[in-house]
């Protein structure tokens, strides 16, 4: 990309994040800016109001809804390798899985809505955290259809649900599945494995017999390029 | 008088036009379709949580296996997400050479499209054609990456190798001799790049053939025009991008609107349908593969002229040469370093998108500064709009399902994920 087409998409961006940041003060929501991206993060029960605004506001008019996705924030900065201190007590090679994770947290999921505005040619992020033990946001699928199935999704996945769907199904596990598996604490090799029994004649679960193992293990380096002059690591995009 | 019932019908996961595994549940009135629920996920891999358990590298790859027949458009998505993560800049000459396979892989996306979706509504003779031509374009990929489909050429910082100086020909076996041989050896003289040409100078040809075959054809039209209808407002509305929301006559293209690579250094025009409905879609993904040639051809006379380096030169991000690391000792380190543990990038998010031949391809990854995404999540352009089915199908006839499957172009290697 030229130089000139970013200067002009950063001017843009920038002028956004001002706007976004006039509408919306009040409610609550708070502007980020990074990688050339605007996030906008909205608390739970404004999500409604927010989205609606966006959409029908000529100054923001995001008609088309790209994305919805749930995340999971109770793992996040954990490493399984810890690289200060090593020197004294070397690493162990073999990793079996993260500590212990922070599943009481208040802020454990969020989910993630990606937004389009083809009038403008602009993108916006909304990210809204919701409560851990009751992971309820409200429904878009009345603002954006297109939310219907990134939303089902998003419930499989991570088991947020939306107050306000037509139709909350699991869409991409199996049928009768128990869980959700992009959780930070569902195991990668899964709860249980399948196969067909000859005696039964017919195809049986059973809990999975392979161990969990971590080839190369998760680590976080405080690499010196990212680092700010007071040693912080700095945010991607904050130049 | 008998009591009459809608009554439902299995269609697939096993059915050879539903493309691949697609289940669809569909309730009837005789022949008319009253609903239709599509089933997914039957080949669901949780792609996005394995890349969460690798270092960034070693998920390119999988990008391949998602949308598989738009292979190097799914890696460029991915890449073009790390690249800004770690706000880095490609060379140049790298992304001419990304131009150049993003549209070698829409043309490759197209042709399967068309032989399939013709094949579905019953011509036979265009998926032989478009097979055909296919062919040649895996060869492109296979002398640039060693792989015939899953190519994993596309790294962050750049492409893994330059174009190659000599096409790989033919040689001589049990059952081809002699003249066979020569003769399928003979666009293969020169280098990729010529290979490539000879190819740009036939295709335009062989899309007039196509069109010959199916445009004007009667049994084509009775099949495609007015069936599966989508209004503009309505294709925003349901997140739809690509040919399909070109189709409906919105002229909305990521290469143009929001370029990348070398798109905004080559000319080429966004066709755009009128009616929204298969035909006019057929008709705007034909033109993408003439549009997508003329691409190719001024990435070719940009290649030819100006040499460089395809691959950015920071060790911290990019593997050292062979050589580099086994005479330098620094290039060891780095080798080992970035072999057995990857690079992290900064602490933050970034999503960053393609239009890829189906629709807007996006990666958006969370960092939390380790070697591994945090949080990758894959924005499947068919996802959309396969959820859009039921709408699309309603009130058609049991075949039009057929024709709509066809028209949106659905990879469940994509949906699934």
């Amino acid at each position: 990309m030229s130089s000139s087409a970013q200067n002009g998409m950063g001017d843009r961006l920038d002028r956004l994040a001002e706007e976004l940041t006039q509408a919306f003060d009040e409610s609550g929501c708070s502007v980020e800016r990074s990688c050339g991206e605007v996030t906008l993060v909205v608390p739970v029960e404004k999500m409604n109001d927010v989205a609606l605004r966006l959409r029908d506001d000529e100054q923001f008019a995001f008609e088309e809804l790209i994305d919805v996705c749930g995340v999971d924030y109770s793992a996040y900065g954990q490493s399984e390798w810890q690289t200060e201190g090593a020197p004294n007590s070397g690493f162990g090679r073999g990793v079996t899985s993260l500590g212990e994770l922070e599943l009481k947290e208040s802020n454990r999921f969020a989910a993630v809505y990606h937004l389009l505005s083809i009038t403008h040619n602009t993108r916006v992020r909304l990210r809204v955290f919701v409560d851990t033990e009751q992971p309820i946001v409200v429904s878009m699928v009345s603002v954006w259809p297109s939310a219907d199935w990134f939303e089902r999704e998003a419930f499989d996945l991570y088991g947020i649900l939306f107050d306000g769907h037509p139709d909350l199904r699991r869409i991409l596990t199996d049928y009768g599945f128990i869980g959700h598996p992009f959780r930070k604490d569902f195991p990668l090799i899964g709860q249980v494995e399948m196969r067909y029994d000859s005696n039964l004649k017919r195809v049986i679960y059973e809990p999975v017999s392979i161990d969990p193992r971590t080839l190369v293990p998760r680590v976080t380096r405080d690499d010196n390029r990212y680092l700010n002059e007071d040693g912080a690591m700095q945010e991607a995009g904050d130049a | 008088m008998p009591e009459i019932h809608n009554y439902t019908l299995n269609f697939g996961p096993q059915h050879p036009a539903a493309h691949g595994v697609l289940r669809l549940v569909l309730e009837m009135d005789g022949e008319v379709i009253e609903r239709a629920d599509p089933h997914i996920g039957l080949l669901h891999r949780a792609t996005e949580k394995l890349a969460e358990s690798k270092p960034y590298n070693q998920s390119i790859p999988y990008m391949d296996r998602l949308d598989y027949v738009s292979m190097m458009c799914n890696e460029h998505g991915y890449v073009r997400a790390i690249e800004k993560l770690l706000e880095i800049e490609v060379p140049v000459r790298a992304q001419y050479i990304r131009t150049l396979f993003d549209e070698i892989t829409r043309i490759l996306n197209h042709l399967m499209w068309l032989g399939t979706h013709a094949l579905d509504v019953g011509a036979m003779t265009m998926f032989l054609y478009a097979f055909r031509e296919r062919e040649d374009l895996f060869d492109v990929y296979e002398a640039v990456s060693g792989a015939r489909m899953h190519a994993a050429y596309y790294r962050p910082g750049g492409v893994y190798r330059d174009l190659p100086e000599q096409m790989p020909q033919y040689q001589a076996s049990q059952w081809v001799t002699g003249r066979d041989v020569e003769m399928r050896n003979e666009t293969r003289q020169g280098s990729l790049l010529d290979f490539i040409e000879d190819f740009c100078n036939r295709f335009p040809g062989l899309v007039d053939e196509y069109e010959t075959l199916l445009t004007d054809n009667r049994i084509w039209k009775q099949r495609t025009v007015g069936i599966g209808v989508v209004s503009p407002e309505r294709a925003l509305q349901l997140g739809f991008t690509g040919p399909m929301l070109r189709g409906s006559g919105i002229a909305w293209d990521l290469r143009k609107k929001q370029s990348y690579a070398a798109y905004d250094r080559v000319e080429f025009d966004i066709p755009v349908g009128k009616n929204g409905d298969c035909y006019d879609r057929y008709l705007v993904r034909v033109e993408e593969m003439r549009q997508s040639n003329r691409i190719i051809k001024q990435c070719i006379d940009w290649l030819r002229a100006n040499p460089g380096p395809v691959m950015l030169d920071d060790n911290k991000i990019v593997a050292p040469t062979r050589n580099e690391m086994k005479e330098d000792m620094e290039g060891l380190i780095h080798h080992f370093k970035l072999f057995t543990e990857g690079y992290c990038p900064p602490v933050g998010e970034a999503y960053a998108a393609v239009e890829a031949p189906k629709g807007e391809f996006g990666c958006y990854i969370i960092s939390d500064g380790a070697n591994k995404p945090y949080r990758l999540k894959i924005r499947a352009p068919g996802f959309p709009h396969l959820a859009a089915m039921d709408e699309m199908v309603k009130g058609h006839m049991l075949a039009d399902v057929v024709a709509v499957i066809g028209t949106m172009d659905v990879v469940f290697g994509e949906i699934d994920r």
